[in-house]
């Protein structure tokens, strides 16, 4: 049953200390909202899973949310490092993080096997590289009809699956297009998931490369729009390329970047007051037009 | 040079699997170039991807928009890599040794790294499954490793036959492509040789620029300087992009 609610008392309910939960969006339609209210209601000891951990898990980590990340490529795209997952890991600020890392045909099959209600994926792959001895995830099964060994992968059930879609009708089904990456994967295979969406519409028009997530699939639905920035939202507003680079050096240093969650994140209402909050000081310039 | 050698490497017409950055400048100056009819795909989902700026990450817009199909990341990587349908996968690293293993994970021990790089993303299966693989990076000796810190994806194994008893469908890589020259696996012993040498490099700075004891073929290629066209599509792609990127920053 689909309810459409505030962010916050989505994630006040349905996102509790201790869960996984993952927050995917490949490039496209990343849910910055969500995490940033993660942040804000001070989750914590949450094992985060995302195939391409980007700016938000720099955010949460940094910000103490995290135990584990289990995930396939961790960097600012375009950019460099994250900083705050990489003093997370080489200095154990703030504090220790434990990796489960696998690559991205590894991760995406999990998500597979777990939206499949199987125990676990059959892959070609891993075998040759150090992945195996560091991952303890990662291991091989006999095809019982060729003899030939494969790798075995476990499925992916996250307690709480959050995705960001352009829409949502007024039925509680949901609709993303344009590069829709591992959301439905990752949606079918979490006990919960959240949607924020940029808008809500009376009925879906069709559009080229469509997905439809219906609305059994989801457990609530939250209007944020902007919700994805500095990612993009096909249609709505482009990837906010100048965000990613203004971030190396936000992150870089320790301070700066408590001193930066503090005034725009932490202190702020919710998703459009950190916008009117960033934007004062020159961060997403000309976003606003563009969601409203 | 890098860029422009790489470039060449791609058949007109083939399924090429495309990291970020300079794989995708050399991906999309071979489509600009001699190959306009090869397919690009990017691990985000997008199969035919025709973008007229270089994009800054694997998911931007502009390679959904103009793209045959855009479908969903397991599909990528189960119905279209590990299936086999990918001709030329384009790889870069942070350390390579001498049979073409590479490194996108950790510099120093694994539990205590000295840095965390990344991690292994789409390159493990692009290593194992496409038919060819081109490795694109810049030589220098901390990055031409004699040992790699860690293995994230296999190109020869421990070199002869040793990739071929692992049972991945693809052949391993073909080429690594350096700023100073060209470097492809002995048939043999499958480790990775210096064949030719960009215009102005010598062996003696490519040796150098090396971790081990890089073997020299005996008749040392040059590469053909760029083209005219090579050189003035290349720098339409920079300005498109620049100009796209700087359009954007004054939205």
């Amino acid at each position: 049953m689909v309810e459409v609610e505030s962010l916050r008392e989505a994630v006040a309910e349905l996102v509790h200390d201790g869960d996984e939960v993952a927050l995917e969006g490949f490039t496209h339609l990343i849910p910055t909202a969500a995490a940033h209210e993660i942040v804000r209601q001070e989750k914590r000891d949450l094992t985060l899973v995302r195939m391409t951990p980007d700016i938000i898990y720099d955010q949460m980590i940094g910000a103490g949310c995290a135990a584990k990340l289990i995930f396939s490529w961790g960097g600012n795209p375009g950019v460099g490092s994250l900083h705050r997952l990489r003093d997370s890991v080489e200095h154990g600020h703030p504090h220790p993080i434990e990796l489960e890392e696998h690559s991205h045909a590894g991760m995406a099959n999990r998500y597979v096997a777990g939206a499949s209600g199987l125990p676990f994926a059959v892959m070609r792959g891993y075998v040759g590289t150090d992945l195996p001895e560091v991952t303890g995830t990662i291991s091989t099964v006999t095809c019982p009809f060729t003899g030939e060994e494969l790798a075995a992968v476990p499925a992916l059930n996250p307690d709480v699956a959050v995705i960001h879609a352009q829409q949502a009708d007024t039925k509680g089904n949901i609709m993303l297009w344009g590069i829709t990456g591992i959301q439905r994967e990752a949606a079918l295979s979490a006990k919960r998931v959240i949607a924020t969406v940029e808008e809500v519409v009376e009925e879906f028009e069709p559009r080229p490369f469509g997905v439809v997530l219906p609305s059994p699939a989801v457990d609530a639905v939250a209007v944020e729009p902007g919700g994805a920035i500095p990612s993009y939202a096909a249609d709505y507003y482009e990837r906010d390329n100048t965000f990613y680079e203004a971030w190396d050096a936000v992150a870089r240093d320790r301070e700066t970047f408590g001193d930066w969650m503090e005034r725009h994140v932490l202190s702020t209402e919710g998703f459009p007051e950190y916008l009117r909050s960033v934007q004062a000081e020159g961060y997403h310039a000309g976003v606003e037009e563009t969601t409203r | 040079m890098m860029t422009i050698a790489a470039s060449r490497l791609l058949a007109d017409g083939a399924v090429c699997f495309v990291g970020i950055g300079l794989p995708s400048e050399a991906a999309n100056l071979a489509r600009a170039t001699h190959a306009p009819e090869c397919h690009l795909i990017y691990e985000s989902g997008t199969i035919g991807a025709k973008p007229e700026v270089l994009p800054l990450s694997i998911g931007d817009g502009a390679l959904a928009e103009h793209a045959d199909s855009v479908v969903s990341v397991p599909e990528i990587f189960n119905y279209w890599l590990q299936a086999g349908r990918v001709d030329v996968g384009f790889l870069g690293a942070a350390q390579i040794d001498r049979h073409a293993n590479i490194n996108t994970t950790v510099v120093g021990s694994y539990e205590d790294p000295k840095v965390r790089l990344p991690g292994a993303g789409g390159a493990p299966e692009i290593a194992a499954s496409a038919k060819e693989v081109v490795v694109v990076l810049r030589q220098k000796s901390r990055a031409f490793v004699q040992e790699l810190d860690f293995v994230t994806s296999v190109g020869y194994a421990k070199g002869g036959d040793s990739r071929d008893r692992l049972g991945y469908v693809g052949s391993g890589p073909k080429t690594a492509i350096t700023d100073l020259g060209v470097m492809t696996p002995d048939p043999e012993t499958k480790e990775l040789t210096l064949t030719a040498l960009h215009p102005g490099a010598t062996a003696e700075q490519a040796k150098e620029a090396t971790g081990w004891d890089l073997k020299v073929a005996d008749d040392v290629a040059r590469t053909d300087p760029p083209t005219e066209k090579e050189l003035a599509v290349l720098r339409d792609l920079h300005t498109r992009t620049e100009a796209a990127r700087e359009q954007r920053r004054e939205a």
